[in-house]
Formats: C-alpha cells, sequence, structure tokens
C-alpha cells in the first residue's frame, strides 16, 4: 500500500516539476530563438525571474524523494543514466548561473553570452531529463544488481531520443503559452500565435511516446488517460486559437497531467523495467524503502507539500501582473543594448 | 585510474568548492536579514544602504551555492550507487526533507524578496527575507543530520545486510549532528563577520585616501562627501563603520561559538571515531599530551619517524575527555583493535570487485588531518584575533591610512573560508576508508559500516567519471572567476553599486509603472 501511495508521490513529484520548470525552460529557449530585441529577451526573463528556482526545487525534491522512497530505483536510474544527467547538471549550472549574472553588467556581448548559457542550458536539461524520463517508462539494460550492461552509452536507443524531443517541444510549447499569459505587446500575440502554429508539431513526440508506452504495457486506466489528454490538448488549441490565453495555459497543463498520468499508470507497479530479463524488473514492492521510512516520508510530505503549493501559488499571485517592455527598468539609459 | 579515486576526487572538489559560497549564505542571511530589520524598524536610509549593498552580494553568491547543491544532490546516485542502496533507507529521508522543508522556502521566498522590493508592503517584504534565510539555516540541519550519519550511524538496525530505520527521532538528534550543526553555523557567521569587515575597511580607506575622510593633526575625523559621486556622501561614511563593527562583533562571536562547539565535537570524536582524533593529533603513542607542532614525516602510516617538537602535556587528554589524565590511545594502539574488529583486507564480494582482498588501510591520510585541523582552528583564530584588532584601531571612526593594513583586511576575508575548507576536508578524510564509519560508542549498531571502496557505482566507467569531474571542474572554474568579478565590482562601486537611484536624478523613478527591480 505505502510504496503505491509513494509511486504516486514520485509521479506527482516528477508531473509539478514539467509543469512549473517546463515553461521556465521554454521561456529559457525562446530567448534565444523566438525573441528579436533586447527588450524582449529581458520581459521574457523577467517572467519568469521571480520563480524559477522555486519550480527548479521540484526536480530535486523528485530527486531526493525517490532516493527516500525507492533508493535502489533512484541508484540504479542516476549511475546508469550517467552521461545525460551529468549534461543536464550542466545545463543547470549554465542557467542557473545566467539567469542571475546576465543583467549584472551592461554590456551586449555579456548580455549574449548569457542569453546562449540559457537558451542552450534549458534545451539541453529538458532533453536530458525526457530521456531519462522515458526510459525509466520502458527500460535499461541492467542487471540483477541494478548496475548497467554495457558501456557509457548503452541507454541510447529510440526511446531515449524520443522522450528528449518530447520535453523540448512540450517545453516550447507551454513555454509560449506562459508568455502569451504573462506578457503584453509584441512577446505577447507573437506567443499565441507560436502556441497555435508550433503546437501541432511540437507535440508530436510526447503524443508519440504516451502512445508507444500505451502500446507497450498499458492498461484500461492509462488509456483511459490518453483520452484525457487528447481532449485536454484540442481544447487547449482551440482555446488559443481565440485568443483565450488563460484556458490555453490550463489545457496544456491538463494535457501534460493526463499524458503524464497514463504513462505511470502504464508502467506500474514496474518503476524502472530490465530490458536484458524481465525478472530484473525494479518494481514497486523490491525498490522501495522499508514501511518505517515510508511512514516517516508519508507524514513529512503530508505536511510539507501542502505548505509548499500555498506558498507557491502565493508567489505566483504576488507576480500575477502582465508584462511589457515598457515596464522594463534601464532600458531608455542604455540605447545601445537595444539592437542587437 | 580506478573509478574510486576519481569519484573521491570528484566527491571532494565539488563539495568543498559548495562549501565555499555556503557559509556565506548561511552567516550574511541573517546579518542581511538584521540589516533590513533595523531599516524596517528606523526608517534609517543607512540601514537601507547596507542592506541593498550586502543584499546584492548575498544574491550573486547565493545564485552559485545553488548551482553548484544539485551537483551534490544527484552525485549519490550517479557515482555512489552502491552507496545510495546501503543507505537509502536512513539516507534519502534528511535529503528529501531538506527539500521539502527549506530548499522550497529558500528559492519560492527569496524570489519574493528579491522582486517584492517596492511591490510589498514593507514588513512582508522583511519577512519573505527571513522565511528564506530561516530556510538556509533549516536546510544546513538536514544535511549536516545526513552527514553526522555516515560518521556515527544511530536509528537504524541490521537486515538483510543493510541498515534499516527504526528511529528517525534518533537520527534526527544524533548527538554528532547537533554538535556539528552548532558549529557550523558559528562557522558560518566567522565567514560572513570577516566577509563584513573586510569589505567595509577596504571601503573606509578608499574614503581616506580620496581625502573624502580626513584625519586631522589633533586626531579628530572630518567627514567629507566625493562631490564627482552622490554615492560617497556623508552618510556613506556611517554606513561602512556601522558595516565594519557589526562585522568584526560577528566574527568574534562568530569564533567563540565554533571554539566552545568544536570543544564539543571533539570529545564526541574521542569516543566515536577514536582514530580520526588520534590521527588528527598525530598521536602515535598512547597519551595525554597535544601537539601544537609535530614534524617528520607526519604522513607515514607506521608512525615512525614523527617527533612531537612542542607537546602540551595532558591538553589531549582536556580535549578529548575534559580532564587532564585520561589516556587517549594512540594510532598504534588502535591500528590492531580496528584490523581485529573489521578484517585486514577488503571482504571478498562481488561488491569489491577486483579490490577484494586488497589489505586495508585503517589510518587516515595523517598529513591532510593534522594540517587540516590546525588550519582550521588557525586560520578561524587568527581572523578573530585580527577582527578585535580592527575594533581597536577604528575606535576614532576611520581606518588607519596605511595601505598595506587595507590590503591585509581584504586578504583577510579569505581566512575563515579557508578553516571551513580544512574543517570539511579534516572531517570528510578523517572518517576514511569508510564511508559510513562504525559506530563503536554504547548503542551502536553492530556492523552498520562501509567501506568507501565498496561505495561507488559498479556500472560506470572511469571514462565517465572523467568526463564530469572535468567537465564540472572547467564550468566551476569559470562560475568562480564570474563571482569573484562581479562580487569585486560591487565592492569597488560601493552603496551606489548596488543602488544606482542614489544617482540617478529622482526624476526617473516617478513612473510607477517601471519594475523596482528587474534582471
Ligand atoms: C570558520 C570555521 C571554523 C573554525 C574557526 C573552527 N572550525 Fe571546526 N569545523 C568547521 C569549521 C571551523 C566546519 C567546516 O564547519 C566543520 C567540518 C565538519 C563540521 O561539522 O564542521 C569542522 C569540524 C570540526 C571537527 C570535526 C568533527 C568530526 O569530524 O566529527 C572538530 C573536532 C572541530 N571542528 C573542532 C574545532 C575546534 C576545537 C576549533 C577551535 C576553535 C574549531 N573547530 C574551529
Ligand atoms: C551531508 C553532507 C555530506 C555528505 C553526505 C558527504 C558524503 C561524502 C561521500 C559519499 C564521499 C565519498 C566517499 C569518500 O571518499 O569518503 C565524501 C567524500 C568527501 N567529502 Fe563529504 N559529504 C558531505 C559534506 C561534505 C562537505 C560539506 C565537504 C566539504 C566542503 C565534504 C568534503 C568531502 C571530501 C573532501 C571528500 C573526499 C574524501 C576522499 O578523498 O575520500 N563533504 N563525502
Ligand atoms: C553533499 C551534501 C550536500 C548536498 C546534497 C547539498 C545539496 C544542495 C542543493 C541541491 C542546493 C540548491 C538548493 C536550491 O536550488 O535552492 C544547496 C544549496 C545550499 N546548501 Fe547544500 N548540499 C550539501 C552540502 C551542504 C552543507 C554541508 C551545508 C551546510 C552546512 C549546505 C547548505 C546549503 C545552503 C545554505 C544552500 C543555499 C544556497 C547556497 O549555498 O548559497 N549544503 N545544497
Amino acid at each position: 500500500m505505502l510504496p503505491t501511495v509513494w509511486f504516486v508521490a514520485i509521479a506527482v513529484l516528477w508531473l509539478g516539476y514539467l509543469l512549473l520548470e517546463g515553461f521556465d525552460l521554454g521561456v529559457g529557449m525562446h530567448m534565444l530563438v523566438t525573441a528579436r530585441s533586447e527588450g524582449e529577451r529581458r520581459v521574457m526573463l523577467n517572467t519568469i525571474g521571480p520563480v524559477w528556482d522555486g519550480n527548479e526545487v521540484w526536480l530535486l525534491v523528485a530527486g531526493a524523494g525517490t532516493f527516500a522512497a525507492f533508493p535502489l530505483w533512484y541508484a540504479s536510474l542516476f549511475s546508469v543514466l550517467y552521461v545525460p544527467l551529468t549534461l543536464v547538471l550542466l545545463g543547470l549550472i549554465a542557467r542557473a548561473a545566467a539567469i542571475e549574472f546576465r543583467g549584472k553588467v551592461h554590456d551586449a556581448r555579456w548580455a549574449r553570452a548569457w542569453d546562449l548559457a540559457i537558451g542552450i542550458g534549458s534545451a539541453v536539461t529538458a532533453f536530458g531529463i525526457g530521456a531519462g524520463l522515458a526510459l525509466t517508462t520502458t527500460g535499461l539494460p541492467i542487471d540483477g544488481n541494478g548496475d548497467r550492461v554495457g558501456g557509457p552509452f548503452a541507454w541510447l536507443n529510440g526511446w531515449a531520443v524520443l522522450g528528449g524531443l518530447a520535453v523540448v517541444g512540450f517545453c516550447l510549447v507551454h513555454g509560449a503559452a506562459f508568455l502569451a499569459l504573462k506578457t503584453d505587446g509584441s512577446v505577447r500575440r507573437r506567443a499565441g500565435r507560436l502556441v497555435v502554429r508550433g503546437a501541432p508539431v511540437a507535440l508530436l513526440p510526447i503524443v508519440g511516446w504516451v502512445l508507444g508506452v500505451g502500446l507497450l504495457t498499458g492498461g484500461v486506466v492509462s488509456w483511459a488517460l490518453v483520452v484525457v489528454a487528447v481532449v485536454a490538448i484540442v481544447f487547449a488549441w482551440l482555446r488559443a486559437r481565440s485568443g483565450r490565453e488563460g484556458w490555453a495555459f490550463v489545457g496544456i497543463a491538463a494535457f501534460l497531467a493526463a499524458g503524464a498520468g497514463s504513462l505511470f499508470a502504464a508502467v506500474y507497479p514496474v518503476v524502472l523495467p530490465s530490458t536484458i530479463d524481465p525478472a530484473w524488473n525494479l518494481t514497486v514492492a523490491n525498490a522501495s524503502s522499508s514501511p518505517y521510512t515510508l511512514g516517516v516520508m508519508t507524514v513529512v510530505a503530508a505536511c510539507g507539500l501542502p505548505l509548499v503549493l500555498a506558498y507557491q501559488a502565493w508567489s505566483y499571485w504576488v507576480f500575477r501582473r502582465r508584462i511589457d517592455v515598457r515596464h522594463i527598468p534601464g532600458l531608455q539609459e542604455q540605447p545601445v543594448l537595444l539592437h542587437r | 585510474m580506478d573509478p574510486l579515486d576519481i569519484a573521491r576526487w570528484q566527491f571532494g572538489i565539488t563539495t568543498v568548492y559548495h562549501f565555499l559560497m555556503v557559509p556565506l549564505t548561511l552567516g550574511l542571511g541573517p546579518v542581511v536579514g538584521f540589516l533590513q530589520w533595523r531599516w524596517v524598524r528606523t526608517a534609517d536610509e543607512r540601514w537601507l544602504r547596507l542592506t541593498k549593498f550586502f543584499g546584492k552580494l548575498y544574491l550573486v553568491n547565493f545564485i552559485v551555492g545553488v548551482a553548484t547543491g544539485i551537483v551534490q544532490e544527484f552525485q549519490f546516485g550517479m557515482a555512489w550507487s552502491e552507496y545510495s542502496r546501503y543507505v537509502g533507507d536512513v539516507f534519502g529521508a534528511p535529503l528529501a526533507m531538506e527539500g521539502l522543508f527549506a530548499f522550497f522556502f529558500e528559492s519560492t521566498f527569496l524570489g519574493l524578496w528579491i522582486f517584492g522590493w517596492g511591490r510589498l508592503p514593507k514588513r512582508i517584504h522583511l519577512a519573505t527575507l527571513w522565511i528564506a534565510v530561516l530556510g538556509s539555516i533549516v536546510s544546513a540541519f538536514f544535511i549536516i543530520v545526513a552527514n553526522s550519519w555516515m560518521q556515527h550511524p544511530v536509528g537504524v538496525r541490521l537486515v538483510d545486510g543493510r541498515p534499516r530505520l527504526v528511529d528517525i527521532w534518533a537520527v534526527l538528534t544524533n548527538s554528532t549532528a547537533l554538535a556539528a550543526y552548532a558549529h557550523t553555523i558559528t562557522g558560518a557567521f566567522a565567514v560572513a563577520g570577516g566577509f563584513l569587515l573586510g569589505i567595509a575597511w577596504y571601503q573606509l580607506w578608499r574614503r581616506r585616501h580620496d581625502g573624502i575622510d580626513v584625519v586631522r593633526a589633533d586626531r579628530t575625523l572630518h567627514i567629507g562627501s566625493d562631490p564627482d559621486d552622490a554615492g560617497r556622501d556623508v552618510a556613506d561614511h556611517a554606513v561602512w563603520i556601522r558595516a565594519l563593527r557589526i562585522g568584526a562583533v560577528v566574527a568574534i562571536v562568530g569564533f567563540a561559538g565554533v571554539a566552545v562547539t568544536g570543544d564539543l565535537q571533539g570529545k564526541l570524536l574521542f569516543q566515536q571515531q577514536p582514530m580520526k582524533m588520534a590521527v588528527a593529533e598525530a598521536a602515535c603513542e598512547t597519551g595525554t599530551g597535544f601537539s601544537v607542532l609535530s614534524i617528520g614525516d607526519v604522513g607515514s602510516t607506521d608512525c615512525t619517524g614523527v617527533t612531537a617538537v612542542i607537546e602540551i602535556p595532558g591538553l589531549l587528554s582536556f580535549l578529548a575527555n575534559g580532564d587532564t589524565t585520561t589516556t587517549v590511545e594512540g594510532v598504534k594502539d588502535l591500528l590492531p583493535a580496528y584490523q581485529a574488529e573489521y578484517g585486514r583486507t577488503l571482504p571478498k564480494g562481488p561488491l569489491y570487485g577486483a579490490r577484494s582482498g586488497r589489505p586495508v588501510d585503517y589510518v587516515p591520510d595523517m598529513q591532510v588531518t593534522y594540517w587540516g585541523f590546525r588550519i582550521m582552528i588557525g586560520f578561524g583564530g587568527v581572523a578573530a584575533f585580527a577582527a578585535a584588532v580592527a575594533l581597536w584601531l577604528t575606535r576614532r571612526g576611520t581606518v588607519p591610512a596605511s595601505r598595506w593594513l587595507a590590503r591585509l583586511a581584504v586578504l583577510g576575508i579569505l581566512a575563515p573560508f579557508g578553516a571551513n575548507a580544512a574543517g570539511w576536508i579534516f572531517t570528510e578524510l578523517g572518517r576514511q576508508p569508510f564511508v559510513v564509519a562504525p559506530n563503536p560508542t554504547p548503542g551502536g549498531v553492530d556492523g552498520v559500516f562501509m567501506f568507501t571502496a565498496a561505495a561507488v557505482s559498479p556500472g560506470v566507467t572511469s571514462g565517465e567519471l572523467l568526463f564530469s569531474l572535468i567537465g564540472l571542474a572547467l564550468v566551476y572554474a569559470v562560475l568562480l572567476v564570474v563571482e569573484v568579478v562581479l562580487l569585486v565590482r560591487y565592492v569597488r562601486g560601493g552603496v551606489a553599486a548596488a543602488m544606482p537611484e542614489l544617482r540617478r536624478e529622482p526624476a526617473h523613478d516617478e513612473d510607477d509603472d517601471v519594475l523596482a527591480f528587474a534582471y
């Protein structure tokens, strides 16, 4: 019972991560590819400025929660994916430093260099997380002890690439929907158009991943959730087309929740399949901590998570105002920065 | 190259690096919180200047701490998977609690603080900072709990060869953790105090150097203002002398705290990890004396050729047990006991792979532990002494004009950082060859220990580890350069660098559509 509760809890933590950091990774990429001027880049950056660090903690807690509740899952997944996770770490470091440092020196080349770090760091992070999550749903070459068989790239296969593209694509759409909701003026218009035109293509990989896993191991619950996801994304697209940014954003979030739910439901009770021998699968039962530890963690999560949700919601409320180029201080004073 | 060695180097480098940012965050946070509280209470603009200035430095440093902390969290699974499997039932819990109860608070409320200037009511804005700061302080607790469990495992039972958590309360109130936590927090205050002191000294010295503040022949101080820089007015002097005094007091209090709590830790160490204590003292022979200086080959395992040059009789005994007569066992007597208890060679088994059967060296690197201990105490002591001297030298309201003293004050910022790093290197290397040290005290759990050689990820290759080690080291080097360059720029720029509104025409700010702060 408790291991299943914790399986759901881990799924929720990953969902929280993808939902929240999903848009700030997307905004990071859009700073590099979508923004047309220094003013627009700063508008974009400031939409995530107060919240990105809080969003990133969802990843830490998803990782640490897995460590606490399913140590064997954590140990195998992280050690087998050594190379992609190293790249994720480098991406996260580059991004964090860039967001903080970018505005600290008023110089166009300095800003440009950190823009690259934000954009590329975001893309690498999204890709690596996607690859890792896809592989945890489709399997890794692990032996009876949970260790990798084969070299440093034994994990690399089509699922990894598909999952990577899936999360990158999702972040781009989610980020655009977020920008449309949080900005005004040129960024808002362009981001809104991007959701409508880009979503049908950018979301293909994530749809492929969800359907693929559904076909492999899916059951009634996972297929039901697939239906919910389809309804949600069609709704989101129609709303985006009629300029209802709030509803579009909600629809995309619901799409992700249902899609991720479908993935986790499809693999349950396996947490990490072995592609070598199903007897070596890590499951909810054989990878979890003792009932006592899970009990402690349940109390901790029951106290902690509602609190976190409440104050993170409050912080989004405090920063609810749309941002526009004219709100950004200092732009008038550094005209050099306006053209690139 | 053995993956084990690379993994150890990687862990050591990344944690020591992380711990350059951490104590500054831990110590400076409450100080900035205090400064802002004074401002909210008194509406004295000088407190606001201090808040903004040190708040800026705090944030630049904070972010590097965040960026490097993520690496730490992932590394247990990536490079130490066997360790994670062995300790998972116990060790993951404090890490998860840290995330839920500390990192979420820290990151969310710091975001509110940074962007909340001018948007949140003053008191709520102050509260957001304090919540973030408390988050840091709580985070340090949970991570120290995790680390202390490796030093002194408690609250578990051995089931199927693995420790299983039976008492979370025992883990959270581990004596080792409580002492280490108090010690680390006070050590962080020593860092923050030195930081304030060095920077304030430099600024006051610059004001004298530029002829703004003048000490007249009758030794009275004339405080002036810089006609070319609105940031360096009369109030600016008060800002820095205040910062200097706060810094000096914090540094001295921090050191006093460190000395008291360090003494506690020493006593625990004597019971819990006698070998670490003996090695830290280069105490080869059983006895009672404390070596102030030992020469010869302190690193030789068999203790041949180590001679204590200066020794204080009874002091080691005092450190260990609070009296002058308890004899403290030396390395030569401890070694056979360890060998009898835990074996002379690494066990055979798949965990150890090619390492099975290798002899175990129970004596941690003496050179490093011995000097690590002394550098920690020495650097910390020197910094605290310097802080007291600084208070005396500035009693008339400004610093001496000496360029050398100014350089020394700035350089002195580094000493408490060095003390902290040395303390950790001593703690962690002194734990070798165990990653989870056995717990010999009453209440200890038989069989709960792990050799570092068994902890590394079995499937991960040297190539992968080298790749991450080099990648991280390069990125960390760049980060360090950028951080230091930015900090130096802000320090040079003075308060106006962090408060551009001091220099700007007031008319600009009238437009309240513009964000008070933006990236
Ligand atoms: C400003 C920093 C600083 C200063 C001045 C001191 N320490 Fe320290 N010390 C640390 C910073 C530190 C640390 C980095 O915070 C450590 C590493 C692990 C820990 O818990 O704290 C540490 C560890 C540490 C340990 C090892 C605990 C263990 O391995 O279990 C002992 C015995 C002491 N200290 C004792 C002292 C004494 C007697 C000091 C005398 C004044 C002292 N320290 C000054
Ligand atoms: C909760 C906190 C910490 C945990 C759980 C932890 C754990 C570990 C682990 C797993 C290793 C690798 C195994 C080994 O070689 O012993 C290690 C090594 C090391 N750690 Fe820690 N550590 C912590 C905090 C720190 C901090 C804050 C520092 C210093 C700033 C530090 C310094 C080192 C060093 C220098 C090594 C290398 C020792 C060696 O070469 O064997 N540790 N630690
Ligand atoms: C190896 C063990 C450690 C791990 C796994 C670890 C993990 C982390 C992580 C993930 C973060 C980033 C949090 C965020 O995104 O907001 C962080 C930052 C932080 N950590 Fe560590 N940490 C370790 C050692 C330590 C120790 C020993 C202390 C204190 C005694 C400490 C205190 C802090 C503080 C105060 C921060 C706030 C940001 C900053 O450092 O500037 N950490 N740590």
